[in-house]
């Protein structure tokens, strides 16, 4: 039964990476935890080795439609690994309850600000629908 | 926001940001990156996204290289979570494909939203 519940995690932690572009790992990690009796450092690596397979395919659908770019993709991966080993010591010695809060008001932030921008977006389109010389917006993409 | 003329020191600052964010918070770098690359960058809402797969896939290659070499990796769990992450993310892929970008944001910023709560309630 877990392993059949690990395995419903595992492809909604896909489908999160294909249709957004996230890693996945809110759903690995507890599915890993649920299959294999693994500690948090532990069911962390591991969850990262399942992403990779994941990630790689998912680059694949995306590069075939042009949707990657590489320049942005290797500064921002290979700088990412660097700030993981930073976060790993800084995590040691802060306060994880307030920096938890203070992140989710972040995200909580951040989607309010996006979901505006997208909105106003379209107002904008609806006001001046023939301007097709585009803006400094990124707009909702025009038909093909 | 107008995109930075030369964006690699962004893309550096970026990688630093989520790198730390993902080690201390457990949460993937991607949802650090993505509104940053359309927010910040004026990156188009697909760009984003497929762009910080392939960053994570790197990401995680060496996370991965280092974790395995410390012995933390259980690789008979990973293949029981990643093969079926394989067809996820196909399904993923094709279904996005079919999303204008415009729903594709707003239902980011659900999966947003949803994170923020899980990391309250935890």
């Amino acid at each position: 039964m877990d392993v059949l519940e690990a395995v419903l995690a595992g492809i909604g932690a896909g489908m999160l990476a294909g249709v957004f572009g996230v890693g996945g790992g809110i759903l690995f990690v507890p599915a890993l935890v649920l299959v294999a009796d693994l500690t948090q450092v532990e069911a962390a690596a591991t969850s990262l080795a399942a992403m990779i397979p994941v990630a790689i395919l998912g680059t694949w659908q995306n590069q075939r439609v042009g949707t990657v770019r590489w320049r942005a993709a290797i500064l921002i991966g290979t700088t990412s690994a660097v700030g993981t080993i930073a976060g790993a010591v800084l995590a040691e010695r802060l306060p994880e309850d307030v920096l938890r809060k203070a992140f989710a008001a972040l995200l909580i932030l951040t989607a309010a600000r996006l979901a505006r921008s997208v909105v106003r977006d379209r107002r904008v389109a609806q006001v001046r629908p023939d301007d097709g010389a585009g803006g400094e917006e990124p707009g909702p993409s025009p038909p093909p | 926001m107008p995109a930075p003329r030369n964006p690699t020191i962004a893309y550096v600052a970026l990688g630093v940001a989520a790198g730390v964010i993902a080690a201390v918070f457990g949460v993937g770098g991607g949802i650090v990156v993505i509104p940053a690359l359309i927010a910040g960058l004026a990156f188009a809402p697909k760009d984003a996204s497929g762009t910080s797969l392939a960053a994570i896939g790197l990401t995680a290659a060496f996370g991965v290289a280092v974790y395995a070499v410390l012995g933390r990796v259980d690789w008979e769990a990973a293949a029981l979570v990643g093969g079926p992450g394989l067809a996820g993310v196909l399904a993923g892929t094709a279904i996005q494909r079919r999303l204008s970008s415009r729903v594709l944001v707003l239902a980011f910023c659900c999966l947003l939203l949803a994170v923020a709560v899980l990391l309250l309630v935890e």
